[in-house]
């Protein structure tokens, strides 16, 4: 290309002051996944703990019977799992969480879609919804002794008190957020009310409602700790009340960590169902 | 001016024997005690691609919606077809359905619905991305499906509420064609709410300016097409809408 001739005085001044930016090429390259040496810095601590842990324990630093070194609380699974006591235990406690929450989060949702779309829905439930909200469930557990005994109703009552605000909140949040240009462009294509409900409103609102879900089951498993204290005569809960009364801390341990991978599995489910309930939001792009 | 246009429509009116899409009568709309549209008069029939220019806040787009159903009218006597659908400035498709279900929004789900679908979206070139996620689509594409879901139901009456405003300048050459075609294809009366003078000249039969609450100018455009904006006659009734809109020629850099 030819020069270009100039004819401000601007070309005739002094020299501008130029910088260099950095280019890819030049830049460090970042790896998509986790590369080998990162996962290895991330397990460090976690592993130093545990080593710090096991430690203590083993050289008397801190009593065994009050913290059993890690190696203890393997062998207490391997305790649980020889007289059957684990296996009989996680289904009973998997089943009372996944009950409560199931009516838990199906009133939740129920009542949700009601006060989202309806306006005497909403003045009816949404307001005493948002005080029994401020409740803390587990200050309900002497008064659901009361109403429901100490066996398995009260803590499938528990479990669905403390899970039916998460999905409601998170429901009628998502209703009320699609947008109302979406809702005005059905109607103007003659989509009747149930058909806006059912096939606009409740799908765009999917991911909250989902989210909300999710919130409930991390609530579930919380309730269902607090439930199983109330005289569990099966269930981790009874475990850990077993293991009390024996002064078995690494049995307790076992039991605790048992609740946080309960917690994990969950968490995995949920999203699992995220990612196939809301293909169209994913990273996976079909077209 | 003005009078006189009016006369000469007045008389081909009556000579026309292409059906009424829709008839306005003393139609007035009131936002609180202000008249945003006050005695509107209007007949506009099947195959006619009128345009709706006026500045900002004139009830342009309250019209349209009086006419889409979506709002209604103080007093006066709107009759409109049956059949009427709107391109709105925004695409507005639902994210949770596929392309193609978006498309046929509001028909009875059946085995005709999908042929339906497919062909509306073969016309406006989309045929490929039925199956699609309204997330993946681009701006003009999305508007293109909008514009197929607009034509799906056959509508005697198309409502355009500025459907080109948010698109970049190629893409929004590319739909004034489509659009062009389409309609002339279709023959459904169109109503195009815009701010474009140049695009109101390009697309219309005729050009109705709103001011003060009521239609102070229409006429039609007499030019054949495809048209050019480097016609004289283009940049003279370009001139005479601009100062109907009271943009000066001083204001204007071209």
């Amino acid at each position: 290309m030819p020069p270009v001739p100039s004819s401000t005085p601007v070309a005739a001044g002094p020299p501008l002051a130029l910088v260099d930016l950095p280019s890819d090429s030049l830049a460090p390259t970042r790896s998509a996944g986790v590369a080998p040496g990162r996962l290895a810095s991330r397990a460090l601590a976690p592993l130093l703990l545990l080593g710090a842990w096991q430690l203590a324990s083993a050289t008397g630093f801190v009593a065994r019977e009050v913290l059993p070194p890690p190696t203890d609380v393997a062998a207490a699974y391997g305790e649980l799992i020889s007289t059957g006591e684990l296996q009989e235990a996680l289904p009973v406690s998997l089943a009372r969480s996944l009950v409560g929450l199931a009516l838990g989060g199906g009133t939740g949702l129920v009542l949700g879609l009601c006060a989202g779309l309806w306006r005497r829905g909403e003045e009816l439930f949404d307001a005493p919804l948002q005080m029994l909200r401020t409740v803390p469930f587990i200050a309900m557990i002497p008064l659901f002794i009361i109403w429901f005994g100490i066996g398995e109703g009260a803590k499938i009552a528990l479990i669905y008190a403390a899970t039916i605000f998460p999905v409601y909140l998170n429901t009628y949040a998502g209703v009320r957020g699609v947008d109302p240009k979406l809702i005005e462009a059905a109607r103007v294509f003659d989509l009747a009310p149930r058909g806006i409900a059912l096939r606009v409103i409740l799908p765009t609102a999917l991911p909250s409602i989902l989210v909300g879900l999710r919130y409930s089951a991390g609530v579930a498993l919380l309730a269902l700790v607090a439930a199983e204290q109330i005289n569990a005569r099966s269930g981790i809960g009874y475990i850990l009340i077993n293991a009390n009364v024996n002064q078995r801390a690494d049995i307790i341990i076992a039991g605790i960590i048992l609740y946080a991978l309960l917690g994990i599995l969950i968490d995995i489910i949920m999203r699992a169902v995220e990612r196939l309930a809301l293909p169209w939001r994913g990273k996976l792009v079909l077209a | 001016m003005s009078s006189l246009n009016v006369a000469r429509l007045d008389r081909e009116e009556a000579a026309d024997a292409r059906p009424l899409a829709l008839e306005l009568h003393g139609v007035r709309r009131l936002f609180g005690t202000r008249a945003v549209l006050d005695g509107i008069e209007l007949a506009v029939r099947r195959g006619e691609f009128v345009s709706l220019l006026g500045a900002s806040g004139t009830g342009k787009t309250t019209l349209l919606r009086i006419l889409a159903g979506l709002d209604r009218a103080t007093s006066g006597h709107v009759r409109v077809a049956a059949a009427r659908s709107v391109v709105f400035q925004e695409p507005r498709l639902v994210p949770a359905m596929r392309v193609w279900r978006n498309v046929v929004l509001g028909h009875s789900r059946g085995r005709e619905t999908r042929r339906r679908a497919l062909d509306a979206l073969a016309e406006v070139g989309l045929g490929s991305h039925a199956d699609a996620w309204p997330r993946t689509l681009s701006g003009g594409e999305a508007q293109r499906v909008a514009l197929a879901r607009a034509l799906a139901t056959e509508p005697g009456l198309l409502l355009l509420d500025e459907p080109f405003a948010a698109l970049d300048a190629l893409t929004r050459i590319r739909m004034h064609a489509l659009v062009s075609q389409l309609c002339e294809r279709h023959q459904p009366a169109v109503v195009l709410v815009t701010h474009d003078v140049d695009e109101a000249i390009l697309l219309s039969d005729r050009i109705l300016v709103l001011a003060q609450g009521g239609i102070r100018f229409d006429a039609r455009v007499p030019f054949p097409r495809p048209r050019q904006r480097l016609d004289n006659a283009f940049g003279a009734l370009r001139a005479r809408l601009l100062a109907e809109l009271g943009v000066a020629p001083e204001d204007a850099v071209a």
